[in-house]
């Protein structure tokens, strides 16, 4: 085998693996579809987060628009503190309100914005006052079977 | 009795020094890279035959696996309504762990088994010997081009097996089942996270192919000198890289999961 | 005397950890000579030339190879003598993957920056030497037992060594070949002006062109002297060798019990 005919061959693989690679950034995973360059971080406290975990998408109006970056426990206020880093393409009013909902039954639990009125703008490393805990399903269960068992006794 | 306890602690030995012997021939090769990189036409040649050479099973494996991986991920996500999801199965059990540990294991069955035989060959008919005697290290001109070629063609490998896997899962779940194309990659796109899937996988990859090459020039470079050497060593470069891969996929998970 | 000494061995002893092979072995090897060294198999003939060579350690003494010792020079002290030696392996040990162009040129382009049209003149003198410039092309897997020695030949003698070595260069082949390389070693050697050092158990053909010849057995330099002198010596060892015969001090039978007791008699 000559040396240009092998260089080529190997040009060729190596390109190959290139494009394979830009393909799985950008086709597979999320490199163009969520090239949040610059975020601002915000801050909201939970009683309870359920199954929400760091990297959950934030969403609002369905649009994700950041991501959980980090929950942390305060033993303060024995809440979650969580961060959330948003795109800074998109700006909250001061008194937006965050929910962490969960995809479908069994889906994975995201945080909700729900833009409120206040003509201000939440800014960096604002806090997010109004916060509304996840559903935590067992809780439903008892709730659900504590007000029959109190029905059938009426 | 005791010549049982024997046995196992004299095996636990023989392993335990092939382990150093290997980690030595890891270190001598990093000493003489030097050389090999000024001449990195010789490795250029091992891409060739490690990588251009291992294409066609890569590509046409990783297909079938993608298909597969389509179909069984339909038939189980279609009881719980939710098919579209499949896109996100197939991309996240391909980029994640199947390329690079089916990558790993197709290589070291197609380019680890032959570096293993081509070293331990030009052992046992003294080319090796015949190479120092000329004054030239056996380990930068022939150890040291194979094991940066294994490095740089692994990751490669792996990333054009996840990619075909993924097109192929495409084939049958868009055009075969019928699930929503605009589905299917947005659902992938919103669940594959760069930093932390692809990037990881990528790692994974590296990681194998320094291992999967060390252990296929090891196992040449120590095999005895004989035709019934030569093919133990290859054998044996099968069930160690196997190994090996499997092994250290379990700690770098383990890791890249808690981090 | 000494000043065309080139290699020269002294009180060499070498073993692995349960055998000794070499207990004492004095040797001396001058410049334009070609020098035998043969001994039954398994008598450890190979193993000096690998002491020469740097390939192994001796367990004591010293091998010494144009005033410097060889064991103790570093990794790049040991190429450095390297350079000055060419080795021909008992098969040849050509490089499968490349052509026998390509095998010649080798240490040739490892070892010097020269231009490839020299590079190429270069080579094809060497082959032509070994008569076998036509071959160039050919791939060593397309080469007979014998062309392939020839080719190795070639390739030990490309950098004009001072010290050829020959690893059995007689094994395995037929009496035209064996005839060839009889008549290569002695002309490249005057030649080159080199000193050639050969292990073989081929007693015909070493008797007929060396220039000195040692005999070892039980890991020492049993006898020694030039073809003549050996042919008449009387130590029974030598005699047998020389004169291939079955039984004498190397005892046909390995060591065992009694045949008798052995078959339970």
């Amino acid at each position: 085998m000559n040396r240009i005919k092998l260089d080529a061959w190997v040009g060729i693989f190596v390109a190959l693996g290139l494009i394979a690679l830009m393909g799985l950034a950008m086709k597979v995973g999320n490199l163009t579809s969520n090239d949040i360059k610059t975020t601002y971080y915000v801050t909201a406290n939970f009683e309870n987060i359920g199954g929400l975990k760091p990297r959950a998408p934030v969403k609002s109006a369905g649009v994700v628009v950041g991501r959980v970056d980090s929950i942390v426990f305060d033993t303060k206020i024995y809440e979650a503190i969580v961060t959330m880093s948003i795109d800074e393409r998109y700006v909250f009013p001061k008194d937006t309100f965050a929910n962490i909902y969960t995809a479908g039954l069994l889906g994975e639990q995201y945080i909700g914005l729900e833009a409120g009125g206040d003509p201000d703008n939440l800014e960096a490393n604002d806090k997010i006052t109004q916060t509304q805990d996840a559903v935590v399903l067992e809780k439903l269960i008892s709730q659900f079977l504590y007000n029959q068992a109190s029905k059938e006794e009426e | 009795m005791l010549s049982f306890f024997e046995k196992i602690g004299g095996a636990i030995r023989s392993k335990i020094t092939r382990l150093g012997a290997a980690t030595r021939l890891f270190f001598s090769i990093i000493s003489y890279s030097s050389d090999s990189f000024k001449r990195f036409n010789l490795t250029i040649r091992e891409i060739y035959f490690t990588g251009v050479l291992s294409l066609v099973i890569i590509v046409v494996s990783a297909f079938f696996v993608g298909m597969v991986l389509g179909l069984q991920g339909y038939y189980t996500l279609q009881k719980y309504g939710s098919s579209e999801a499949i896109g996100v199965l197939v991309a996240l059990a391909l980029v994640r762990e199947l390329g690079p540990v089916v990558t790993a294991l197709l290589f070291a069955g197609r380019a680890g088994t032959a570096i293993t035989a081509e070293i331990g060959l030009m052992k046992a008919t003294e080319q090796l010997s015949a190479m120092e005697m000329m004054a030239v290290s056996p380990v930068a001109r022939i150890v040291a081009p194979r094991f940066w070629a294994g490095i740089i063609t692994m990751p490669l490998l792996a990333s054009i097996f996840s990619m075909v896997g993924v097109l192929g899962g495409y084939v049958v779940a868009v055009p075969l089942i019928g699930v929503d194309e605009g589905a299917f990659w947005s659902q992938m796109q919103a669940n594959v996270d760069f930093n932390y899937d692809i990037v990881n996988g990528f790692i994974k990859s590296v990681v194998f192919g320094i291992a999967c090459t060390i252990i296929a020039l090891f196992e040449g470079y120590d095999a005895p000198p004989t035709a019934e050497g030569v093919s133990r060593a290859t054998t044996r470069t099968v069930v160690t890289s196997s190994l090996a891969v499997l092994g250290l996929d379990f700690v770098l998970t383990s890791f890249m999961l808690t981090v | 005397m000494q000043k065309d000494l080139i290699v020269s061995i002294k009180d060499l002893a070498f073993g692995y950890a349960e055998r000794q092979i070499h207990k004492k072995i004095n040797m001396n090897f001058h410049r334009g000579k070609v020098v035998a060294i043969m001994g039954g198999s398994g008598c450890g003939k190979t193993t000096i030339l690998r002491l020469i060579g740097g390939q192994i350690k001796p367990t004591s003494g010293h091998v010494e190879v144009d005033g410097q010792i060889v064991h103790e020079q570093g990794r790049k002290g040991i190429y450095e003598l390297r350079r000055k030696m060419g080795m021909l392996f008992q098969h040849g040990a050509l490089f499968s993957d490349l052509s026998v162009f390509e095998n010649v040129a080798f240490p040739i382009r490892e070892h010097t920056n020269l231009s490839e049209e020299i590079i190429k003149d270069l080579v094809l003198m060497k082959l032509n030497a070994v008569g076998l410039r036509g071959a160039n092309q050919l791939m060593p897997t397309e080469l007979s037992g014998g062309m392939a020695r020839r080719v190795a030949l070639a390739r030990a003698v490309a950098l004009d060594p001072d010290i050829i070595m020959y690893d059995e260069p007689f094994a395995g082949l037929d009496p035209i070949s064996m005839g060839v390389i009889c008549d290569l070693i002695r002309t490249l050697n005057d030649a080159l002006g080199a000193t050639s050092i050969i292990v073989t158990h081929d007693v015909t053909e070493t008797f007929a062109f060396a220039d000195y010849i040692y005999f070892i057995a039980d890991g020492i330099v049993a006898a020694e002297g030039s073809p003549s002198d050996l042919k008449k010596s009387q130590l029974p060892f030598v005699k047998q060798f020389v004169h291939s015969q079955k039984d004498g001090p190397v005892p046909f039978h390995y060591q065992a019990n009694d045949y008798l007791q052995d078959l339970r008699l």
